[in-house]
Order: structure tokens, then C-alpha cells, then sequence
């Protein structure tokens, strides 16, 4: 290896240092006692409390919240990250067909208006959207955590561009056969964009489980807390003090938050890379 | 649109309308409701109210605490996107010439993206927390007076700093997907005719980059802009004195917590032009594509 070659790595290795030791001490630290925690500060090699804590954080009533363990978070999460990503790509793709293979008159007015939702990001709309939630009786649900978020301008273009490269021979063939408009959408369009679905599904996932300022407002018992929010709250607790500090708790309740969506990245990368790219281009 | 298509029926109207019934009703209502009570001052237990044209927006939006958030996120902004560009793009530029490893260097710089925002937040958070944090021992061990509860600059850079973390592997995905999509034989000729690999890279790869900067770059202001918000209600919630208040925290804390109902909404509508210019700049450019 000559010279070039070595720094090359050297910065490599920096970057990923620098992107994976974070969260690796917050792995180690996470198993230590609290008392070793707050006598000798973060650590670097894991400990020996990895089953007391995790179990702990997991499993008893108390452990972290009042009631609820941070199991039935990780359902919450679950619940919300599927159902936002299947939520979204069928409705995109419902869409999208309809705007690519149908003429009629409000096509395009139809199309401006899913376009206009990425001028109105929820941030800009918080405490009106807040207050549809809440007069609709939604508060506190899953369909309220989920509907309100899955309208999508990227994911309805994305599905369109993927439409209008289908060769329309296709069409013309299906429509010799006598296939109504839903069976050449379920038979025909479903099948040839299995991967595309994929990748998007992959994303919209990660994107779904990461949401943080829609279910913080949304929910507002603790049963209903996704891990995400669920963070925020130990963090308060961890805050007022009185016992002796659960920083142990803290970190390996950010592993678990952190867990299921870095898993999905990594078995599915390269699928992940791909609807990444594409989706948002 | 398709040369060939369905005729005239009610079925499209069928397959759009669970699309566009959410948009109306989560997103143009509430946009719209948005707008009409940033006319409307509310009394203090929102019975009645009263129009009152722009003067919720010239009381917000010239007080001080707004203008302290606006000037906050301008710099915060420039800030996150300089840094987190830079270090992606050199990060991509390394990846996409080392051959031993290369699958590897990539996995592990990307992960990231998996981790959530306020997750990164809390992380970076007790990282910096003064009973057990080795970043806040270190900071003050070489010398810093580091106290990011007190100092504004302190608690600026640890926002900062968690925020470009956060965003790096997005970044470095970008451009290592734009890096590898120059065709072989450019960086072929470019190898004939110059020796330096610095200058190779300014003048043939940077500039093939520049859409994807372009494009990273809103991306990356509409990040430090929005997403953001997650990172600072985990580690700063604004403070000292609302140094690290962004807009968008801003707006979310005078709704929820100052139920200020008006002045929020009016802070709202801003932020709503603000996105619009920026969409607007990023499809009049992109359309184009940047090229030189």
C-alpha cells in the first residue's frame, strides 16, 4: 500500500469511529451497574449487568415507566412503523395508478393538490392538525397516530415514474384479455413493482418508527408511548433526581429504540440504499 | 401520461380518493385553520376571539425572542448543512477509492440513518452530562470552561455537533450513489491529462457532483429547518435563554406550552412561505439540473 492508499484508510476509519462509538459506549455503558456508571463515567468494554438491566427495562412494571415496560413500547413502535409504511405505499400507489392510467378532468387539479403537501410540513400545521385529531375523537389511537401521516407526494411520484415506464403493451394485451381495471392493477401492476414496494416499504419503516413530534402531542397515556417518545420521558425522570440515577436504564432504553430500525437498514441495505436514492430523487 | 388508458368512469375518482380525503382533511384544513387564526386574537380561555389583521404577526414576529430563534436558525442551519456536506463528501470520496474494506467502510458510515433524531438527542445528551459524561470531562479537561446548561456557544455546539452526526450518513449515501454513477471513462481521461488528485477532484468530480450538492443541500436545510426539533427538545429545549431555540421549537412552544394560539399560527404561516421558497428554488434548479 503506498502513502494515498494509507491516509485514505486512516480518514475511513476516523469517519466510522466517529459514526459507531457513540452508540457502541451507549451499548457498554448500558451494561454496568448504576453505581459503576456514575463513579467511573461512560464505558467502553460492556459490563456485567446486560440480563438485570435489559430484563429489567423490558419486562417489569416500573422498570422504566409507571406502568408500562418498554415490551409494550417496542409494540407501539412496531405498530406505527408498519402500519405508516404500508399505510403510505398503498395509498401512493392507489394514487399514482389512478393519475397514470385514467384520463379524467381533475387529473391534474388532483395532482397539484397531493403536490401541495410537501409545502405544508406537519411542523408548520401542528396545533390545527392537533385539534382535528382530537375533535374527531382520535386521540390516543393507533388509526390517529397513523392516518394523519401517511398522505405522501414522494411516495405517489415515485410509484407514477414507476407506472409510465410499464410498457403499455401491457395494457393492451390485459385489456384483449377482459381485465377490469382493479384486476390489472392487483394481477399485473402489484407483481411487476414488487421491489420498488420493497425499498419503499424498507425506508418508510424506519422513517415511520423514528417519528417523534406527531406521537409526543398524539399520545397522551403511557400505554400508548412508541419507544421514541418513551426516551423523552425516562430522560425527564431521569432529571428529578432523588434516588440514585438509572443512566443504565437510559442507554439501553436508546439501544432498544435504536435496535429494529439499524437491523432492517443492515439486512436490507442495499434494497434500503435503492429506495433512498430513487424515492426522494 | 399513458398512450393508452381506461375510459371516462368514476373508478379513479375511487382509487385517489383515500389520498386526497387525508390531504384535505389533515392537511389543507389544518394549514387553512392555521392562516385564519393568525388574524384571530384569542382570550385567555379561547372563548371569544377577535380579527385583528397582521397584528399577531407584528407582535411575534418583531419581538425579540422570534428574532433571536430566526437568527439562531439561520446560523444553526448553515452551520449543520456546511459540516454534514463536508465530512459526507469526504467520507464518499474515500469510500468510493479504497478497495480493501470498501463494503465494510460503507455499512459502518451509514447506519446512522436508522437512528432517530431525539434518540441521537439523548444519546449525545448524557454524553455531555456533567456527572458522568467523558465528553463534558474532556471538553473542560483541555482547557474549554465548558458548560453547555449556562453557555449559549456551549449549548449551540452540542446541538450542532449531535445534529450533523445525526445527518452525515444521508449525506454520505448521496454521494457515494453520485460518485459511483461517473462513468469509468471520465475519471480515465481526467487520470491522463492530470496528475494531482486534488485538482482532479475540483475540476471533474466536484462539478459532476453539483446536483447532488444542490439537492443534499435543501435537503439538509429542510433538516435543520424541521427534523431537528427532536434534538433539541432531547438535550438544549431551547435553553440558555433561548439560545438554541429553533423556529420550529419555537412555534411548538408558545402553542403547547404558552398557548398562544395566535402567535404560533402566525409563526406557522412564516415558516410555511419559508418551505414554499425553498421548494421552489429546489425545483427551478433541479428541473435544470445544475451543470457547468
Amino acid at each position: 500500500m503506498n502513502r494515498s492508499a494509507i491516509s485514505t484508510h486512516i480518514i475511513l476509519i476516523c469517519g466510522a469511529l466517529f459514526m459507531t462509538l457513540p452508540v457502541w459506549v451507549a451499548f457498554a455503558t448500558s451494561t454496568h451497574a448504576p453505581e459503576t456508571i456514575l463513579r467511573e463515567g461512560l464505558q467502553i468494554w460492556p459490563g456485567g449487568h446486560f440480563l438485570e438491566t435489559y430484563n429489567e427495562v423490558l419486562f417489569v412494571e416500573g422498570g422504566v415507566m409507571k406502568k408500562v415496560t418498554a415490551t409494550a413500547m417496542l409494540k407501539n413502535s412496531l405498530i406505527l412503523g408498519v402500519g405508516f409504511a404500508v399505510g403510505k405505499v398503498i395509498i401512493s400507489m392507489l394514487a399514482a395508478y389512478a393519475i397514470v392510467y385514467f384520463r379524467f378532468r381533475l387529473a391534474v387539479p388532483l395532482f397539484w393538490v397531493i403536490f401541495m403537501t410537501l409545502l405544508l410540513p406537519l411542523e408548520v400545521r401542528i396545533i390545527p392538525s392537533y385539534k382535528v385529531v382530537a375533535d374527531l375523537g382520535m386521540l390516543d389511537t393507533h388509526a390517529g397516530l397513523i392516518i394523519p401521516l401517511i398522505a405522501s407526494a414522494t411516495g405517489t411520484f415515485f410509484f407514477r415514474q414507476f407506472f409510465r415506464s410499464v410498457p403499455d403493451e401491457l395494457l393492451e394485451a390485459a385489456r384483449l384479455d377482459g381485465a377490469t381495471a382493479w384486476g390489472f392493477f392487483i394481477d399485473i401492476l402489484v407483481p411487476l413493482s414488487k421491489t420498488m414496494i420493497a425499498a419503499i416499504l424498507i425506508i418508510m419503516f424506519v422513517v415511520g418508527w423514528n417519528q417523534y413530534l406527531w406521537p409526543l402531542i398524539m399520545t397522551t397515556k403511557e400505554e400508548n408511548y412508541t419507544l421514541v417518545i418513551g426516551i423523552k420521558q425516562i430522560y425527564q425522570v431521569l432529571n428529578e433526581g432523588g434516588e440514585l440515577p438509572q443512566f443504565q436504564k437510559a442507554f439501553a432504553l436508546t439501544i432498544l429504540a435504536t435496535l429494529p430500525p439499524v437491523l432492517v437498514v443492515l439486512i436490507f441495505q442495499n434494497w434500503f440504499v435503492k429506495g433512498l436514492v430513487e424515492s426522494e430523487k | 401520461m399513458k398512450r393508452v388508458q381506461f375510459e371516462h368512469s368514476p373508478i379513479p375518482y375511487l382509487f385517489v380518493a383515500p389520498q386526497i380525503i387525508i390531504i384535505v382533511v389533515f392537511f389543507l384544513w389544518p394549514a387553512a385553520q392555521a392562516v385564519y387564526q393568525s388574524f384571530l386574537l384569542e382570550d385567555a380561555f379561547g372563548l371569544s376571539s377577535q380579527f385583528v389583521w397582521f397584528r399577531n404577526y407584528s407582535d411575534t414576529i418583531f419581538s425579540a425572542a422570534w428574532l433571536q430563534a430566526f437568527w439562531f436558525t439561520i446560523i444553526f442551519s448553515t452551520l449543520v448543512t456546511a459540516l454534514s456536506l463536508g465530512l459526507a463528501l469526504l467520507l464518499a470520496v474515500k469510500a468510493n477509492e479504497v478497495i480493501q474494506g470498501a463494503s465494510t467502510y460503507k455499512t459502518l458510515l451509514m447506519w446512522a440513518y436508522a437512528i432517530a433524531p431525539p434518540v441521537a438527542g439523548l444519546m449525545g445528551n448524557l454524553m455531555f452530562n456533567p456527572l458522568i459524561g467523558d465528553l463534558y470531562g474532556f471538553m473542560n479537561a483541555v482547557g474549554f470552561d465548558f458548560d453547555h446548561k449556562l453557555d449559549p456557544y456551549d449549548a449551540g455546539f452540542v446541538v450542532v455537533l449531535i445534529s450533523v452526526w445525526k445527518q452525515v450518513s444521508v449525506n454520505f449515501i448521496f454521494f457515494l450513489s453520485g460518485l459511483q454513477g461517473i462513468p469509468k471513462s471520465v475519471n480515465e481521461a481526467a487520470l491522463m491529462d492530470c496528475k494531482s488528485p486534488t485538482r482532479r477532484f475540483w475540476t471533474i468530480t466536484f462539478p459532476l457532483l453539483a446536483p447532488t450538492t444542490f439537492f443534499l443541500m435543501v435537503i439538509n436545510i429542510t433538516y435543520a429547518f424541521f427534523e431537528t426539533f427532536g434534538i433539541i427538545d432531547t438535550t438544549t429545549q431551547g435553553a440558555p435563554g433561548g439560545a438554541t431555540t429553533t423556529l420550529v421549537f419555537k412555534v411548538f412552544q408558545d402553542g403547547f406550552r404558552g398557548a398562544d394560539i395566535g402567535g404560533s399560527s402566525a409563526q406557522s404561516v412564516v415558516l410555511m412561505l419559508l418551505v414554499l421558497a425553498l421548494t421552489v428554488i429546489q425545483f427551478r434548479f433541479i428541473e435544470k439540473k445544475v451543470h457547468y
